[in-house]
């Protein structure tokens, strides 16, 4: 079985996120950058996959030319080869052109799952997964907390409001999945030294049929004012020394809770 | 009049809570259209109508709710095509979010996610998505040709009947819904909920995460919330290790909530899960951490021990209640 994982190098989460006021874009110099954590979920996902049976799981991400590492990072766990969509005219694009770009880059290969997360952890809006698979005329399985593979068929427990539900669709499919379908493993250092010498491919926007309908000729949207929103006042901290409780309980008494 | 139509999601005809938001929402932006899709959508059109549509398509074949996104998909496109509206409202919801997303690659339109409110501006659409957990509010304009698709958060909007509201024109569709491609069948569905409130409409929650320690603390939620009348909530930290089923999740993969007290036990108020309860009227939190996050939002901030603290204000909130 053949798994394609899409990734994203997002800032590191664990620094907030900053705009610059000027161009209304993401600040990304002096940050750390990361595999997003969501996706390292759908790498081990796949890799789980191929281990039971056989095949390969490839890494595809879009993004600067520095996303190679982010690549060489899921390699590391233990993806097979990459492909990295790069080119200036893609800088600052929307959901739509990502998806575009994956699609076109993907274009004649074949695979039988197409594995993301639900949803980026910087930008947040879990388009792409969606966009691709209507652009591939393929299923959906989303928000996938379990996933098994048999007889030509991926089942999925999709998450809900109330629960979960069981969905099925055919082989090929696009699957997006959560956190809590596994634990993602972490790159031995022998992962890291063998991923070094892994195939990845990078390609422009010319290399893949793309020029013009992608990136900035495309934009759909154009973000034009960012503001910070109107923060809550922080109230009083205190440290617990034995009245903690007490404190909550009279403030709860005060706001007539109880 | 520009035409804003709303994906109302129903379950067995009863519109799902953020439709009314929406309807709220799309009736102040021009002549509102909704597009009621599945088994008993026909029992909807009252409802639809009293928050704001004055058309309604209904269209009951039973493969809007066995199947994904697919069958919705086709219909809106073909609808669109047809009738050209300007603006389609859809609830950030697990479903929503799939139909949205599929609809804008099939249409070649913008989709602008996480939206809190739309205004019009210069004859086009101007929507405000918070970013970055809430902190960051971005106006984002759409620059494809219409529709514009936008998915508005759960609560973003306040629903309220429409102050006058006619019987609406009800269109029954009944066109052939293709079966036959490839598609995301549901085989079944899991219930795993909680008893007491919903979370949703629940006034007071308590909501632990990862600094309970372990999954059984959470008992001493349940207890908690027992004595004051609340639901339980969790972050995803505790979803995702399997502490907690996902109904409990708060959060921006989750549910928003909008209760006037939120008390967030051992949370340290990532703002993937702040997105999802920053609406809170008062916020208390109790965390080990000085540094942790959900302080800055927090009206009362307690820094110590959840677990040794909770048992404490269980016994404090019953002898309160006593008096």
């Amino acid at each position: 079985m053949n798994v394609l994982v899409c990734v994203k190098q997002i800032p590191d989460p664990n620094a907030p996120g900053k705009l610059d006021p000027q161009s209304k874009r993401l600040v990304r110099e002096g940050v750390d950058v990361v595999l997003d954590p969501g996706d390292e979920h759908g790498v081990e996902a796949a890799l789980q996959l191929v281990e039971k049976d056989t095949g390969e799981v490839t890494i595809i991400s879009m993004g600067p030319p520095k996303a190679m590492d982010t690549i060489r990072r899921a390699l590391a766990m233990g993806a097979h080869r990459g492909i990295l969509v790069s080119d200036p005219a893609l800088e600052n694009s929307d959901a739509l052109s990502t998806a575009r770009a994956i699609a076109a880059a993907i274009k004649g290969q074949r695979y039988d799952l197409i594995i993301c997360g639900t949803e980026s952890t910087d930008g947040s809006s879990g388009a792409v997964p969606a966009q691709l698979a209507e652009l591939l005329e393929l299923p959906l399985l989303s928000f996938a907390k379990k996933l098994d593979v048999a007889d030509g068929k991926a089942v999925i427990q999709r998450q809900t409001d109330d629960g979960y539900d069981v969905v099925e669709a055919p082989l090929p499919a696009v699957v997006t999945v959560t956190g809590g379908m596994n634990e993602a493993r972490y790159p031995a250092l022998r992962g890291i030294m063998q991923a070094k010498n892994k195939d990845v491919k990078q390609v422009g926007l010319g290399d893949i049929g793309l020029d013009g309908q992608a990136g900035k000729a495309a934009l759909t949207q154009e973000v034009v004012e960012a503001t910070p929103a109107e923060a809550r006042k922080a109230g009083e901290v205190v440290e617990d020394k034995g009245e903690g409780a007490k404190r909550v309980a009279d403030f709860l008494k005060e706001l007539k809770v109880i | 009049m520009a035409g804003v139509w709303v994906f109302a999601e129903t379950v067995d005809g009863t519109p799902k809570p953020v439709v009314l938001e929406l309807l709220t929402k799309a009736r102040s932006l021009g002549d509102t259209t909704a597009v009621a899709l599945g088994p008993g959508a026909s029992k909807s059109t009252g409802e639809l109508a009293k928050y704001g549509a004055t058309k309604v398509y209904v269209h009951e074949d039973p493969a809007f709710r066995e199947v994904l996104a697919t069958p919705a998909v086709e219909l809106l496109a073909r609808l669109i095509e047809k009738d050209k509206p300007d603006l389609v409202i859809f609830g950030m919801t697990y479903d929503g979010r799939d139909v949205a997303s599929r609809l804008s690659a099939r249409l070649g339109t913008a989709l602008i996610a996480n939206a809190t409110d739309i205004t019009a501006r210069d004859g086009s659409w101007a929507v405000v998505s918070a970013m970055f957990g809430g902190s960051v509010l971005v106006t984002t304009v759409p620059r494809a040709k219409a529709p514009t698709l936008v998915l508005i958060r759960p609560k973003a909007v306040a629903a309220e009947p429409a102050a006058s509201a006619n019987a609406p024109q009800v269109e029954t569709l009944t066109d052939p819904i293709d079966n036959s491609k490839p598609a995301a069948r549901v085989l079944r569905r899991e219930t795993e909920k909680a008893g007491g409130p919903k979370l949703e409409d629940a006034a007071i929650i308590v909501s632990g995460g990862r600094g309970l320690g372990a999954p059984e603390n959470f008992k001493m939620l349940d207890e908690l919330a027992a004595e004051l009348g609340a639901a339980v909530g969790a972050s995803r930290a505790v979803v995702d290790a399997g502490w907690k089923p996902y109904a409990f999740q708060i959060g921006q993969t989750g549910k928003t909530v909008k209760p006037t007290v939120y008390i967030a036990l051992g949370i340290s108020g990532a703002m993937q899960h702040t997105v999802g309860m920053k609406g809170a009227k008062t916020i208390i939190a109790i965390n080990k951490d000085p540094d942790a996050p959900i302080f800055k939002l927090a009206d009362l901030g307690i820094v110590g021990d959840v677990q040794k603290i909770v048992p404490q204000l269980i016994q404090e909130v019953r002898s309160r209640k006593g008096k």
